[in-house]
């Protein structure tokens, strides 16, 4: 299956294979890495990607199959093994240390020394910033890295590689939590990578992405490679059926009877995050609120909900003003939310899949005050059998589950106290191509049923798809408004970042 | 906290620059602010009793503190690593006892040997605690606690119901907490140069910085490859050893030493640890507040004995400092973030 080109492989893994108990995770995958190549790899979640990733960046160790870097066979006993073979992975969330400076965060355990083997701050910041400036981006080596945006994060992790000399460079799902804008000045560093000889292996489920910027393709499925190729003469819809092994169906146009105003937010202020925000959602409606990350989209999910404070304004639940700052209030009222970040936020790791899925009905469980067992059981398996979660048992930990299947837990969560108002923030992040369909589908059924639903999104085709009416905000405010039929993806881009627009001043 | 545009990237960078200075101000004020509480404590108390600033009092108190705050320095090494060491007040009474019970049994014995056996004890105690937080995987609130208890059962079946009494140390041993070079304590010199080098070494070794960034987040430590394991395990190690030489300090300091030595002192230390800065899930802080939390809280507990407080009242009055202090460092904190979001209000609008 492999096409042969000139250039010598710099990187590759053969026939390896590598199970974690029973499952195989990776059966007898061979990929090869070229020298200024951009090498793209798909599949959906639990094909085996991360399985992969991490035994080239020495995480695991494979079963069986070899691997070798110039031609030269390696065992790569540990992470720091693989960073000094000149591999380096950028996940898709950075995992950073908050409490260090962000030039402390490239050169941890190489920082530059001066004499008696004492690191020498001012070389090192001055190191990074040499970096940030080759990379053409802003940041300041010396501010703490609590706080950055993931954006930022995997820029100093582009600029870890970089420092390091890495000549291999593996992009987990770099994309998934960016902005367009982010993604094009992604695009942009990327490609000044390969064009300085490094080889890339870049993991995306946007295909077009893919398109745009790879030549070479891997597609696992199931743990085994099903397609490794060229990318000419392949068509995006080859690629899924590569990856899911089937087509995928078109949505289903229903028609929607829309209803009185669920929710209604009344120029809502939180200084410095967002201002002057109004907006409404109706019974059977999916509102979007669109926008770049980090303008404010999030946050003012979170101000309805009650998390977070905010300082002006009023929020309206079925014409009855809501507490502020009170997320028992807004449950109370019938608002669920499903947050932008699953693991942390959404889901309680630890605890079993059935515990997650009653975590918030647990009040109507009850018999005197303590929560019947049987009756817990049997309402976690409706609702995991009203969803397709596809689970072993449900007392098995949330782990065991894809990120899909974890994120039909957390909607199962809310679904399960019948909410008249679901606000979902990023719901298909990181989601296969399949299971996202079945996402999609659910919250079309739900708001068929007369749930009101906002949701917030960065993937535009979603947004497009979904969404009845589209809100754009840029910089903590509203700036626009779509009806679905007048929405396209420029239109909301522009929108977005105000071009075509004055300036703001 | 949110990403900003390319559009404002250049206002962005400025901005974050100018967060940062404002941040490391705060940072250094907050060191500075322990010193202020320090020397406010020390004028009312001196206004209302002068008798607590006369000079054999300070050098009481800088002496008392320098044992806590040698303690300090161990338990920030441990504490940065988002661990904790609860068995230093054993170790000490354990190593006050024996090292002490060496100049009965072996007349002549060289003071050195003895602060040797007093480090050796430590050592072995922290290799013990820092191997089962290691190796074994059991988290170091437990180890430690059971460390606490087992080291203090020891303690009092060696000791038994008898105690060793100053008579029975040497006069040289006895003089080493009370020699003064211009007014100074030289024990509280020496520490002092001791924390001075520890907080050094925390700041400018790259092993020193990697305690830092284990704390901050392990999981990211073993990515990039730090060697999380031998690095928390000398932790434990150097926490251990300094318990142990405190412990000998500690002989020579009071002189009578029953099974009940060092008791409670874990807790103290972990207070001045925690007044001084060190965020208690590891990642932030320095060596050099943990001590100056150290003199403070020993010179609070002064404060109130010169002052007549019916020492009843000490460890209320102690806690409800600490809580106070610890208020005070997350308002701060809180009215900072605050800050920033609004002066990206006016950049961004």
């Amino acid at each position: 299956m492999l096409v042969m080109t000139d250039s010598q492989p710099l990187h590759s893994l053969e026939h390896a294979s590598k199970a974690f108990a029973a499952i195989r995770a990776l059966d007898d995958v061979s990929l090869e890495l070229r020298p200024a190549e951009i090498h793209a790899l798909v599949g959906e979640n639990g094909a085996g990607k991360s399985t992969l990733v991490k035994i080239l960046g020495g995480v695991h160790l494979p079963d069986s199959g070899a691997l070798s870097i110039d031609g030269r066979e390696v065992v790569l006993q540990g992470p720091a093994a693989a960073r000094d073979a000149g591999v380096a992975i950028i996940y898709q969330e950075p995992i950073m240390f908050p409490d260090l400076t962000v030039a402390e965060n490239i050169f941890i355990g190489r920082q530059p020394l001066r004499s008696g083997r004492r690191i020498d701050a001012r070389a090192m910041t001055e190191r990074a910033a040499a970096i940030f400036e080759r990379l053409g981006v802003p940041l300041d080596p010396a501010r703490l890295a609590r706080g950055l945006s993931i954006a930022e994060q995997q820029i100093v992790e582009i600029a870890k590689a970089l420092s390091l000399n890495a000549r291999v460079i593996v992009m987990d799902e770099p994309t998934a939590a960016l902005s367009a804008v982010e993604v094009e000045r992604l695009f942009r560093v990327v490609e000044t990578l390969r064009a300085s000889g490094a080889a890339i292996l870049f993991i995306s489920h946007r295909l077009e992405e893919i398109f745009a910027l790879c030549t070479q393709v891997t597609v696992l499925r199931d743990g085994k490679l099903v397609l490794s190729r060229g990318l000419d003469g392949l068509t995006a819809a080859d690629l899924v059926q590569a990856m899911v092994g089937r087509e995928l169906p078109d949505r289903v146009l229903q028609e929607q009877s829309i209803g009185d105003a669920v929710l209604s937010v009344e120029r809502l202020t939180r200084e410095g995050v967002f201002v002057d925000v109004s907006l409404e959602v109706r019974a059977g409606e999916i509102v979007a609120l669109a926008g770049l990350v980090g303008s404010g989209r999030s946050e003012v999910a979170c101000a309805i909900f009650g998390i977070d404070r905010y300082d002006e304004g009023g929020v309206t639940v079925d014409g009855k003003p809501l507490r502020r700052a009170s997320p028992t209030a807004a449950m109370a009222a019938g608002i669920g939310l499903v947050p932008e970040d699953r693991r942390q936020q959404g889901l309680v790791m630890e605890m079993s899949i059935g515990r997650n899925i009653t975590l918030a009905s647990l009040m109507r469980l009850r018999r005197a005050g303590f929560i019947r067992a049987a009756a817990e059981r049997r309402f976690a398996r409706d609702w995991a059998a009203r969803l397709q979660v596809r689970y072993g048992r449900l007392s098995s930990p949330m782990t065991s589950l894809s990120g899909g299947n974890q994120q039909k837990v957390v909607l199962a969560k809310w679904l399960g106290r019948r909410p008249s108002l679901l606000i979902v923030d990023e719901p298909t992040r990181g989601i296969d191509v399949g299971t996202k369909g079945e996402v999609h589908r659910l919250l079309e059924e739900l708001a068929a049923e007369g749930v009101a639903i906002l949701v917030i999104s960065s993937e535009l085709p979603e947004v497009l798809r979904l969404a009845d009416r589209i809100l754009v905000m840029r910089e903590g405010r509203l700036v626009a408004e779509f009806a679905h039929a007048d929405a396209s993806e420029e239109s909301i881009v522009a929108a977005a970042t105000g071009q075509g627009e004055p300036v703001a001043a | 906290m949110t990403a900003t545009a390319d559009s404002r990237a250049g206002a962005a960078a400025v901005d974050s620059a100018n967060a940062r200075r404002l941040v490391d101000l705060v940072f250094r004020i907050r060191e500075f602010g322990i010193v202020a509480v320090l020397a406010l404590l020390v004028l009312v108390t001196a206004v209302i009793e002068p008798r607590f600033v006369d000079l054999t009092n300070i050098q009481f108190i800088l002496v008392d503190a320098t044992i806590f705050a040698l303690l300090a320095l161990g338990e920030t090494m441990v504490v940065l690593t988002r661990n904790v060491d609860l068995s230093v007040g054993s170790i000490l009474g354990l190593s006050a006892f024996l090292s002490a019970d060496l100049f009965g049994r072996h007349h002549g014995i060289s003071i050195v040997l003895v602060f040797a056996v007093g480090l050796a004890i430590g050592v072995a105690c922290g290799l013990v605690s820092g191997f089962l937080t290691v190796v074994g995987r059991v988290p170091s609130l437990v180890v430690t606690l059971a460390m606490l208890y087992i080291l203090r059962g020891i303690d009092t079946l060696v000791v038994g119901g008898g105690q060793v009494v100053a008579s029975s140390l040497p006069n040289s041993f006895i003089e080493i907490p009370r020699k003064t070079l211009a007014g100074i304590p030289v024990l509280a010199i020496v520490v002092a140069v001791v924390i001075a080098a520890g907080a050094y070494y925390l700041h400018s070794f790259r092993s020193g910085r990697e305690l830092y960034a284990i704390g901050s987040n392990p999981d990211a430590a073993r990515l990039a490859g730090i060697p999380a394991g031998r690095r928390v395990f000398t932790a434990f190690v150097v926490s251990g050893g300094i318990a142990g030489i405190a412990g000998v300090l500690y002989a020579a300091r009071y002189g009578t030493i029953d099974s009940t030595a060092g008791s409670g002192y874990e807790l103290q230390v972990i207070a001045a640890v925690v007044v001084g800065g060190v965020a208690i899930f590891g990642g932030s802080g320095s060596a050099v507040g943990a001590a100056f939390g150290a003199l403070l809280l020993n010179t609070i507990l002064s404060a109130l004995y010169v002052l007549g407080v019916s020492p009843f009242w000490n460890q209320a009055i102690a806690g409800a400092l600490l809580l106070g202090a610890i208020a005070l460092d997350r308002g701060i904190s809180l009215q900072l973030a605050a800050t920033l979001r609004k002066r990206r209000t006016h950049l961004g609008a």
